[in-house]
């Protein structure tokens, strides 16, 4: 199936249209403010940048529900500000402080909102590809008709628990969307050279799983797909795969010289398909939106990340008592 | 308002990189996602894009320069009409200092707190007792607590419609249904990260492997996703959960299906770690893992699966982690073990009572938190210890004791430390080598009369 075109749709509302401007918009200077955070000492450690795949989130948060949960890989940033947690927590975390939402001990790699049912923040590659599975088994346990967005890349795309996953999923009728995130490259490995079958959601049929390819650069078509894929799941009919076409912009992490492409490649798709440019033109075309009303968005945004900013360089580094705390859960009397 | 560009650091351990080529020049334009340089790291060359808008007011550094130090001012980037501000405005503030690095002191261990050598029995002397298997202890303390929380459920491969593949889950799936008693397909990696996801769900999934040499396809799960994310995620989730199966040798099934993971499991903060001997240990035991908040791994043996001891009857009856048991007073010789290890001890001790040599036998039963108080105190007395288990001697859980002992209790040992193992090699299939692979009984009579000089 090739993918579905993001076609500018009249039921498409102005105020839907400036929901993912803005959404995206966060995410994408939250990166660049992360990225330069980075550059000046003060993140630390593997970062991993969501630059470029903003739609691809933002698109599936706007078909999921209040209590539906979503698990993802190490590269979080984009799927945590997009579930709505605080952009001061995650960016206290990126820099190591108190203020963190794990205060401090997990890192740019490991973050977790209890109440925003998002369950991490994953370091080994398709390790969240289960952990998503069994969260989809304890909505359906429990009898309610919760879904869990399970996100992982093209590169754990060729893990054996993905498959062993997707066996019992299917087995079992578990409530789970697999999203796979194919940005093209596996770290510096780009897709074709690491499959002859290089359409990732077919190998569902496997396992009797249905899914679909969908263009990850269209908030829109992904935001529809994800409604199919919902749809499916909170019927009982059991896992759903979206295949999400996509494309990072930076490297794999802040330490990637990104030597495996072209510069040109990069450039094109930034010119072309970027998911932001797309929804800003159809916002000022569509007069929806003025060219001032947009840069008054940036503007708030650009101040809520500079916020975000400020308070992780003044969160105070944590207390070391905290080196010896949460290890256990206290077993309750 | 102009904007200071820093010398980026593009890798964790970057302090410092060449500038080598810059693709701007002063006067131009430059927005978010442009290319401004190349910088060459310790690693590779690197391309530098901008973050901001503006034009290039002022290049401070020449392309080609060696060691120029992260942080340090590179380029100023000014708006539309406006003046470069002079250059070596003051830099960026540097990342905060780090805090003195004197951690907070802490024992060795940091496992959960236990109980500080108490040896209160672990039944009232005028309860009725039961003789009950160890299988059937397992089976009973999981359908207790099956019954009094509906958040518990048993997974594995077989213990459902076979009724186990060593008989542990008879009858659970009569009354408890297969909505919690779950064949899975042959595939550990993937049920064991179901199950922990299930945990981070708010379930309490008891994992079976039906054995634990299996679960090293599952390892990653246990430590990396099970044990770890209660810290990872600043206590905000965590895995309430059970793994549980046959560890250690069996009977002639060779090296891949005979491993002893206490040592392994032993090691992982987040994990708790325990080891029935008898089947009120198991029972006892099993259900404080399924009522524990945390991952817990437990240790069972195929071969103990048949044999009776007395179980109390009692409505509800659990064994507190942490907690050793004194199975043999005496004051000659501490002998430590735990699980199937308890078997040649407790032999051990029998005959060596017949030659005046007065054994004290521990059975640790938990290895995490582990009761290192009760060994302490039984050396003090008989200033002599031999440890006995059967996995492998290079760390080794008697090696671990052996540590302890010496730095908590040196002053009282009138001998070294023996501590008896199974031998440094892959089980071997033929009865003779598989019967000196492990342990023998004499060979702890033998430790224990080194280490008392007879």
């Amino acid at each position: 199936m090739p993918p579905k075109k993001a076609a500018a749709k009249p039921n498409v509302s102005a105020e839907e249209l400036l929901g993912h401007y803005r959404e995206m918009l966060l995410i994408r200077r939250f990166e660049e403010k992360a990225g330069q955070l980075y550059g000046m000492g003060l993140i630390g450690g593997f970062c991993h940048l969501y630059i470029g795949q903003e739609a691809v989130v933002v698109g599936l948060e706007a078909a999921a529900e209040e209590g539906d949960k979503r698990v993802t890989s190490y590269r979080d940033h984009g799927h945590m500000l997009a579930c709505g947690m605080d952009p001061k927590g995650i960016m206290a975390e990126l820099t190591g402080r108190e203020g963190g939402f794990s205060k401090g001990k997990g890192g740019s790699m490991h973050m977790f909102s209890k109440e925003k049912h998002f369950y991490g923040g994953h370091g080994i590659v398709a390790a969240q590809v289960p952990l998503g599975a069994g969260l989809a088994f304890s909505d359906k346990y429990k009898g309610n008709d919760r879904v869990t967005f399970t996100y992982f890349g093209d590169g754990a795309a060729n893990q054996g628990q993905v498959y062993e996953t997707y066996n019992m999923a299917q087995l079992w009728d578990l409530p789970v969307v697999f999203v796979i995130e194919n940005n093209g490259y596996a770290m510096g490995t780009s897709v074709v050279r690491s499959t002859k079958s290089p359409s990732l959601w077919e190998r569902g049929a496997a396992y009797g799983i249905k899914g679909e390819e969908v263009d990850g650069m269209s908030v829109l078509a992904v935001k529809e797909a994800g409604e199919r894929a919902v749809a499916h799941c909170r019927s009982g009919k059991g896992p759903y795969i979206l295949e999400v076409k996509t494309y990072r912009y930076r490297g794999h992490s802040m330490s990637d010289p990104a030597k495996y492409r072209t510069r040109d490649e990069v450039q094109k798709m930034r010119d072309e398909r970027d998911p932001i440019e797309q929804i800003r033109d159809m916002l000022l075309t569509g007069k929806h939106a003025t060219e001032d009303d947009l840069k008054a968005i940036d503007k708030e945004i650009k101040a809520t990340v500079n916020e975000a900013a400020e308070f992780s360089k003044e969160s105070p580094e944590p207390a070391l008592e905290e080196l010896w705390t949460d290890i256990y859960a206290e077993v309750e009397a | 308002m102009a904007t200071e560009i820093l010398m980026p650091a593009l890798s964790p351990t970057m302090e410092e990189g060449t500038l080598a080529k810059w693709l701007v020049k002063e006067g131009d334009t430059v927005s978010s996602g442009d290319i401004m340089a190349e910088i060459e790291t310790d690693k590779a060359t690197m391309e530098f894009e901008a973050v901001d808008e503006g034009i290039v007011g002022k290049i401070l550094i020449a392309e080609g320069t060696e060691g120029v130090k992260v942080n340090e001012v590179i380029a100023i980037l000014v708006e539309e009409g406006e003046d470069v501000p002079t250059a070596g405005a003051a830099p960026a503030a540097a990342p905060a200092e780090a805090a003195p690095a004197t951690a907070p002191a802490e024992p060795i261990a940091a496992a959960p707190a236990a109980p500080v050598g108490d040896v209160t029995p672990d039944w009232d002397a005028d309860v009725e007792t039961k003789p009950t298997t160890v299988r059937e202890a397992l089976r009973d303390a999981m359908a207790e607590e099956m019954r009094s929380d509906e958040d518990v459920f048993l997974m594995g491969e077989e213990v459902a419609e076979y009724q186990g593949a060593y008989k542990i889950s008879q009858g659970l799936l009569d009354e408890f249904g297969a909505k919690r008693v779950i064949d899975t397909p042959i595939t550990e990696h993937g049920f064991a990260g179901i199950a922990t996801g299930a945990a981070f769900g708010g379930l309490k999934p008891i994992v079976e492997f039906m054995t634990f040499n299996f679960a090293m396809q599952a390892i990653d799960h246990i430590i990396n996703s099970a044990a770890k994310t209660l810290y990872m995620s600043g206590g905000q989730m965590g895995a309430p959960m059970v793994f549980r199966g046959a560890n250690g040798a069996a009977a002639r099934v060779g090296a891949q299906h005979s491993q002893c993971y206490a040592a392994w499991y032993m090691q992982v903060p987040g994990l708790k770690v325990v080891m029935p001997y008898s089947a009120a240990d198991a029972k006892g035991l099993l259900k404080t893992a399924i009522r524990d908040p945390n991952p817990v791994i437990f240790l069972e043996n195929e071969i103990m699966y048949g044999k009776s001891f007395d179980v109390p009857v009692m409505d509800d009856f659990t064994i507190p982690f942490g907690k050793a048991k004194i199975e043999r007073s005496g004051d000659d010789v501490t002998i430590v073990s735990f699980g199937i290890g308890m078997t040649y001890a407790l032999a051990a001790a029998e005959k060596l009572a017949e030659e005046g040599i007065n054994a004290e036998v521990i059975n640790l039963r938990s290895l995490r938190p582990m009761d290192t108080a009760t060994i302490l105190n039984s050396v003090r007395k008989t200033n002599r210890c031999v440890t006995v288990e059967e996995g492998w001697p290079q760390g080794s859980v008697g090696g671990y004791i052996s540590g302890v002992i010496m730095q908590e209790a040196f002053d009282y040992l009138d001998a070294p430390v023996i501590t008896l193992t199974g031998k440094d090699v892959p089980m071997p299939y033929a009865a003779n080598l598989e019967k000196h692979a492990l342990l023998t009984v004499d060979e702890v009579i033998e430790a224990c009369k080194k280490v008392t000089y007879r």
